[in-house]
């Protein structure tokens, strides 16, 4: 919800929002003082306290239906008199619930734990407000325990840097500005004289966006200052090389941004998830049906006075006398309630428990471990694991993505003009590294100036503050040496940019505020910062205007080479477009970079117009983009730069073992059309042999639907051959608003569709699109930076490469991995896994129960319809906790069909579990009727024994109906966990260890419970039972029989299926036998018969050697 | 049984590199544990024909012997069964049955002439049974006591509620309480041989051994200290439906009470409405003797419970038992049945073998 909501913010204007306004504290006390953080973090960031824990955490577990249920079933027992005692129902309801908020618990504690960081610190509070309108000292390395706006550093411009790497994991150092007014205070005597008032939005949980303005009465006068995301500091991030700031605050607590950020949780639901939903509504209907039936078999019965009410069971006075109506619907109820296991109560607890704890193998993976960057697969949500299973679409990013995102500059072109770099000099195209030294044409210095000032890359330099001893002390002061010096970029193509820059030798050397200082072969230039029109992805440019050193204004833009061209009126049009598509051919990035020079009318202009949309309260953005579009136009074009992107390690063998296993890979990226084909064709996304259609640069409804329809046409004619899809984003938004049918139909025939030029909410839109049609399939969305997020949220799994560009996909994601091979053995290996497990013990549940209650429900038919139970209620009440629990949630962690490498290997695997095939109709239907099957078996093979009414013990004595019902009740906790055990394909010690221990335990805990008389009970029902059950070698005849009727028509059935329609996996599962040398050496039979083979052989052929020696 | 092999590769070649980065630079590494990697060693049975055939001819030669054992054993059990219920106008206790009343001092007797023409050779096991008595009602199944049985004394006088509406008469309570204990059967039946000259030879009844060693022995519990059982039991009256207070049961001391015998093989509560009680054993007395010798017997009945109302029979069954208790066939022939179809299917799933087995490319198959 509160994710949807951050998207939502961030990509529609901002609803009529009401802004807060914050007095800068006017109250003083005498001295600062430290105060603790608690009043600051206020424990609704987090779910639960100490405190709050039961009661909230009870709640929210109610919320539950199942648990619900449960609750509602036990609650009729207490009121009703029921079969069965509260207990029964009530202990396993405890256990879950227990088991439940132990995780849940678990889990909040370390999320206070993760923040325990911000919070444990005191805060040095210098003059307090009311909590929002504090100022707060903030010293270096410590981090902020609100959201402050910055009012001074101890820095002169009033500047300071911090790293947000808790926030987004970004790492680089980031400048934060403060107000020119309040700057100058830069001491608490100072701040005492400060009346000021922050104007601000509400709080909410985009760490990007911040609007208000701050007033500060200065000498009587009102000045009124914007404030944006550069003046604020989050909650959470850490000051650096800087030694104190003030700040006053405005968010905090649960209202900080960070706090609103971590309330969020993903509230996808898995395929399995939303089954299990439907099987248990199934159930529901059985329980329903059951109790009806037999509550009116009930009243057929008692219709007549004999079986109502014979002499030798007569009723009391108070039920004689009861309604009749309450009598029939505490009837049903009661059968309600002794059915009620029907609804396997432990189900979602173990569930619960095998995705918490199987999520583990996911970051214990060492193949998904990526040495280089120390990163191992994160899961951020266990509630998916199984949903890798399942993907069948895979929109991924292309850049950090499919690419290492690490740039290097390539080529560029100048005023038409092609150039290479080699060894740190420009060549032209076409000649040789003779060029003469020293002079640059003008066209390419101003580019290159361009380049090196239109940017927003900071310098770090190498501990500037604690310096080795012994070294020289001015080394940081006369030399702003190479060495020392580190850019640090939000963008890695305008480092590479910078970087190349300055080994051609103009070189970036400081940013201070609003002066920046490049030294131009060896001469430094000082230009003063008028403006940054920042980059935002729809603009796709950025532009900064600078003051030149001899006065005149100048912008510098920078962008796609679609937002440039068409606002650039001078320069070298056509060539340089040439050489954007060649570099684009080549795989490069590209940037197109152009200036204008202004005239100081124009520049007044422009200024006003800038300040009154920074200023706005209202509308800011759109105040913004429209000042922006106003300057950005009539530029002269410089050229254009070429950045290669490398591919990723084994990119191409991941996509193609994707399309083995059945999934479609749609790549969806920014770049344009000419870059990203030849990215996804050099991907092997696109190859060679594909027929590549084309949807680009429509411009109406009509002709984007006949393009369609051709395409249509075509991909009809030669369906041979595969097809691959490239779209761009205006004319997929075309194809989207009236078309969707018709584009969704292409897609299908499409084995690989490219997107380029897309904007975020257009990734997600596409993710949308598939995700609702008409087959529902499964998506899965990859991507590394803050402009995937939105289709990551919206696609079935969200997956986050940990890159270069921030975590904001990460933090955002369900599972994050370092590189996009891991994709394979995610989905194919993990997802595979995954799938089967929770597959199995779903079915398993559902089987198990039936098997459970459905002899209870056939006893009715022998004792009147009389609600008495066949099994002892400590039976009950421990077959789903105790005796039948541990050997599926065992299996439910380790079990694999087949070997890893096997499944990697061969991606066709895949599709044998695609589509949810493990939980179809059919499955479900086979497990349940299973489970009816085994459960008559159980029931009649013991009424048949029984029923005989002869006595099964040597010494001639009888068995009551206890002994019945534990007669069953052994059998069948013996097949269900035999059936299980048939299930299993992997069996590690723990599998033993659990199921044979299961029904070990079973016979101890009867010997134990039957060999006491408990003390407080007023019956001592099963006093000796079982004991005597087990000294009768019938019922040990019997026992067996049955087990093995229940098992072998499984068995068989297994075995048929094998030979006469094998699947793939139990293909490989032969094959893996076969091939694997040490697998047939340790099979005792096999052995067996190849060592008498052999020696058999040997014997032979050693007698014929033999004779043949003489 | 299975294809199987234990798979722990991979351990080798992969020896772990974790740790050597020591304390101070935690690489995030994941160890390289066979756990953590999923690479137990583990046991990867495969279901194919080529591995289940074994176990097919296993269980196919080892069940059809066992069951014809079983079977055997069972038919060798002699079972004598006489319906004393009286529905038929022909039938002695025709009488009896019709004239019930709970109130009637004079019991009602009659006597049931039968002829065994086969010996019984060693002890002989006599069973009352009764049909479409619901033992298993769960109102009457839970209407009991037990603590009071236990002969906890201050439970004696305070009756489960439970008992309901058999926990007291008149305001006191009842020992015992409850349902079953109230319908308690109360039917006395004695066995008489009669001699080729004509007399009765009364048959010796043993009315010990028939409940379970722990039922009498620790369930059933006299209420404590008092030797007296008359003096024990003050302060409480007899079920409604009995004749005798409780410790007028019988005259052996070691059998009154709630440890009668009769009593406890009473409130064992049967599973299903058609059941059997054991009444009597019938010892075998010396050597050659047979228990119960080929002739005529007569059943001599002191009819006091009534089953007409609720449509019941009652039967009184003389049965010999061996090890696995008395007669039943079904284990036998659901051990030969299930053993023979496992052996057709062995030579089935042979026959699939060799026709797909080669097919599916396995390594067990082929040989």
């Amino acid at each position: 919800m509160c994710v949807l909501h951050l998207m939502l913010q961030g990509f529609d204007p901002p609803h009529q929002s009401e802004t807060r306004t914050i007095y800068v504290a006017n109250r003083f006390p005498l001295h600062g003082h430290y105060i603790p953080t608690v009043t600051f973090s206020n424990g609704d960031v987090f779910q639960y306290t100490i405190w709050n824990f039961v009661p909230k955490n009870l709640f929210e577990q109610f919320r539950r239906i199942a648990n619900f249920y449960f609750l509602i079933i036990f609650l009729v027992q207490l009121m009703i008199d029921t079969p069965t005692s509260p207990v029964t129902s009530g202990l396993p309801l405890f256990f879950v619930i227990t088991v439940t908020s132990i995780k849940q618990g678990y889990e909040d504690w370390l999320r206070h734990k993760a923040d325990n960081e911000v919070n444990g610190a005191p805060v040095y509070v210098v003059r307090s407000g009311s909590l929002v309108g504090d100022i707060v000292r903030v010293a270096k390395d410590e981090t902020f325990p609100v959201d402050l706006v910055l009012l001074s550093s101890d820095r002169p411009d009033g500047t300071c840097h911090i790293t947000t790497a808790s926030l987004d994991g970004e790492t680089n150092l980031k400048t934060h500005y403060s107000v020119a007014e309040t700057s100058v205070c830069q001491s608490v005597s100072q701040l005492e004289s400060l009346q000021a008032v922050v104007e601000c939005q509400q709080p909410e949980a985009d760490l990007y966006r911040f609007v208000g303005r701050m007033t500060v009465t200065l000498l009587g006068e009102e000045i009124v200052r914007p404030l944006g995301p550069e003046n604020l500091l989050l909650r959470g991030a850490r000051l650096k090389n800087t030694k104190e700031i003030f700040g006053v605050a405005v968010y905090t607590g649960m209202e900080s941004k960070m706090a609103l950020n971590y309330k969020c949780k993903s509230q996808k639901r898995s395929a399995v998830e939303k089954s299990m939903n439907s099987f248990l509504i199934i159930y529901l209907c059985i329980l329903l049906f059951e109790a009806i039936l037999s509550t009116i078999l009930k009243y057929a019965w008692q219709s007549e006075e004999k079986w109502n009410e014979p002499f030798y069971n007569q009723k009391t006075e108070q039920e004689r006398n009861s309604s009749p109506i309450l009598k029939f619907i505490s009837d049903f109820l009661a059968f309600l309630v002794l059915y009620n296991f029907i609804i396997p109560i432990s189900l979602y607890v173990t569930v619960e428990m095998q995705k918490f704890l199987g999520s583990f193998f996911i970051g214990w993976d060492l193949d998904l471990y990526h040495e280089e960057s120390d990163q191992k697969a994160q899961v951020n949500t266990s509630d998916l694991n199984e949903e890798l299973g399942q993907v069948e679409y895979v929109f991924t990013d292309k850049t950090g993505t499919l690419t290492e995102n690490e740039m290097h500059f390539r080529e560029c072109s100048i005023n038409g003009t092609k150039y290479r770099e080699v060894n740190g000099k420009l060549v032209p195209e076409g000649l040789t590294d003779d060029s003469p030294d020293g002079s640059t044409p003008h066209m390419e210095l101003l580019f290159l100036k361009a380049v090196a000032l239109c940017h927003t890359v900071q310098i770090s330099y190498d501990q500037p503050d604690c310096m080795v001893p012994g070294s020289d002390p001015f080394s940081h002061v006369n030399g702003f040496s190479a060495n020392h010096m580190e850019y640090y970029a939000s963008s890695p193509d305008e480092k590479a940019l910078v970087e190349a820059a300055k080994r051609i030798g103009i070189t970036f050397i400081s940013s201070n505020g609003d002066t920046v200082e490049i030294k131009t072969f060896g001469k430094t230039e000082k230009f003063k910062l008028l403006h940054v029109l920042e980059f935002d992805p729809n603009r796709r440019r950025m532009s900064v205007i600078l003051q030149t050193p001899s006065g005149g204004q100048i912008m510098f833009t920078k962008g796609a080479e679609s937002a440039i061209l068409p606002f650039a009126t001078s320069g070298e049009m056509e060539k340089t477009r040439l050489h954007v598509d060649e570099f684009a051919l080549k795989g490069l990035r590209t940037l197109v970079v152009a200036c204008r020079h202004f005239s100081p009318e124009q520049y007044t202009e422009v200024d006003r117009r800038l300040n009154a949309a920074r200023t706005a309260l209202q509308q800011r953005e759109e105040k913004l983009q429209e000042a922006f579009n106003f300057i950005e136009r009539d530029l002269q074009l410089l050229g254009a730069t070429g950045v290669e992107d490398k591919l990723q390690d084994k990119v191409q063998e991941t996509i193609e073992a994707l399309r083995l296993a059945g999934i479609k890979v749609w790549v969806l990226t920014g770049d344009k059309h000419e870059t990203a084909v030849s990215v996804s064709l050099s991907c092997g996304h696109f190859h060679r042999t594909m027929n590549i259609l084309e949807l680009l640069q429509q411009r109406s409804d009509n002709e984007c639907a006949e393009q369609l329809r051709r395409l249509a046409r075509r991909i009809k004619e030669d369906h041979v051959i595969q097809h691959g899809l490239v779209v761009d984003g205006a004319s997929l938004s075309l194809a989207l608003r009236e078309h969707e049918k018709l584009f969704m139909e292409v897609c299908k025939n499409c084995s690989a569709v490219l997107c380029c030029r897309m904007a975020p909410l257009q990734k997600a839109k596409v993710v949308r699109l598939i995700k609702t049609s008409p087959e529902k399939p499964i998506t899965l969305a990859v991507g590394d930076g803050a402009n995937d997020v939105s289709m990551i949220q919206e696609a079935h799994v969200g997956i986050g490469i940990m890159g270069k560009e921030g975590r904001q996909a990460v933090r955002n994601s369900d599972y994050a991995i370092a590189r996009f091979k891991f994709l394979a053995k995610l989905l194919l290996v993990h997802g595979h896994f995954y799938y089967i497990r929770i597959a199995t013990l779903v079915q398993y549940f559902f089987y198990k129960n039936v098997c459970f209650i459905t002899p209870q429900f056939l006893y009715q038919f022998f004792c009147l319809f009389s609600q008495q139970t066949l099994y002892d209620s400590v039976y009950l009440t421990l077959y789903n906790i105790c005796f039948t629990s541990l050997p599926i949630l065992v299996y439910s962690l380790f079990e694999q069909l087949v070997h890893p490498h096997v499944l990697q290997s061969k991606p066709a695997l895949y599709r044998d579990i695609s589509r949810n095939s493990m939980l179809s109709f059919r499955t479900f239907l086979y497990w349940t009727l299973l489970g009816f099957c085994h459960a008559f078996v159980f029931f009649f093979g013991s009424y048949i024994l029984m029923g005989e009414d002869t006595t099964l013990m040597g010494n001639g004595q009888m068995f009551g109906n206890w002994t019945f019902g534990t007669l069953v009740f052994t059998v069948m906790v013996i097949t269900v966990t035999l059936k299980l055990a048939l299930e299993t394909h992997f069996w590690t010690w723990m599998n033993h260890f659990v199921t044979w221990g299961s029904i070990a335990f079973y016979f101890i805990f009867s010997l134990f419970y039957g060999g006491i008389i408990w003390p407080f009970l007023h019956t001592q029902d099963m006093y000796f039972v079982f004991v005597q059950l087990l000294s009768s070698g019938s019922a040990w005849f019997a026992i067996i029989i049955i087990i093995i009727t229940c098992l072998f028509p499984d068995v068989i059935k297994k075995v048929f299926y094998r030979h006469l329609q094998p699947t793939n996996t139990q293909k490989s599962q032969v094959q893996l036998t076969n091939t694997h040398p040490y697998v047939n050496q340790s099979c005792p039979q096999a052995v067996c018969k190849e060592c008498f083979w052999l020696f058999f052989c040997q014997l032979v052929e050693g007698k014929d050697y033999f004779l043949s020696i003489f | 049984m299975m294809a199987s092999g234990y798979n722990a590769k991979d351990e080798d070649g992969h020896i772990a590199v974790a740790g050597l980065g020591g304390g101070a630079l935690r690489s995030r590494k994941p160890e390289n544990t066979a756990f953590k990697q999923q690479r137990l060693p583990a046991w990867q049975p495969v279901l194919t024909a080529g591995s289940v055939l074994p176990a097919f001819f296993i269980i196919g030669l080892v069940f059809i012997p066992i069951g014809i054992g079983l079977y055997v054993t069972s038919s060798n059990i002699r079972e004598f069964e006489i319906d004393y219920t009286g529905v038929d106008v022909s039938s002695p206790c025709f009488n009896c049955s019709q004239n019930f009343n709970w109130n009637s001092t004079k019991p009602c007797t009659c006597s049931i002439p039968f002829y065994l023409d086969q010996s019984y050779e060693s002890n002989v096991f006599m069973y009352y049974g009764l049909s479409n008595f619901y033992q298993n009602h769960r109102r009457y199944v839970k209407s009991r006591d037990d603590s009071q049985l236990n002969g906890d004394p201050t439970e004696l006088t305070k009756p489960s509620k439970e008992c309901e509406p058999y926990a007291f008469h008149e305001h006191k309570p009842i020992a015992p309480c409850g349902a079953i204990a109230n319908s308690m059967f109360n039917d006395s039946l004695e066995l008489f041989y009669i001699d080729p000259n004509g007399t009765k030879v009364p048959v010796p009844l043993s009315s010990t051994g028939i409940a379970w060693w722990t039922d009498k022995h620790v369930k059933f519990r006299n209420p404590g200290g008092n030797p007296n059982l008359t003096a024990a039991f003050q302060g409480t009256v007899k079920p409604v439906n009995w004749r005798r207070p409780v410790y007028e049961l019988d005259s052996d001391p070691e059998n009154n009470g709630f440890i009668n015998e009769d009593f406890i093989v009473w409130m064992r509560t049967a599973a299903l409405p058609t059941f059997r009680k054991l009444y009597r054993v019938i010892q075998k007395r010396n050597g050659l003797m047979p228990t119960l010798p080929r002739g005529n017997y007569s059943l001599d009945v002191h009819y006091n419970y009534p089953v007409r109302s609720f449509e019941g029979r009652k039967r009184v069954i003389l049965s010999s038992i061996s090890w696995m208790g008395g007669k039943n066939p079904f284990l036998g022939i659901a051990y030969v049945s299930v053993g023979s179809v496992c052996f057709f299917l062995g030579v089935v799933l042979l026959f699939i073998h060799h026709k797909y087995g080669n097919r599916s490319s396995s390594a067990d198959m082929s040989h």
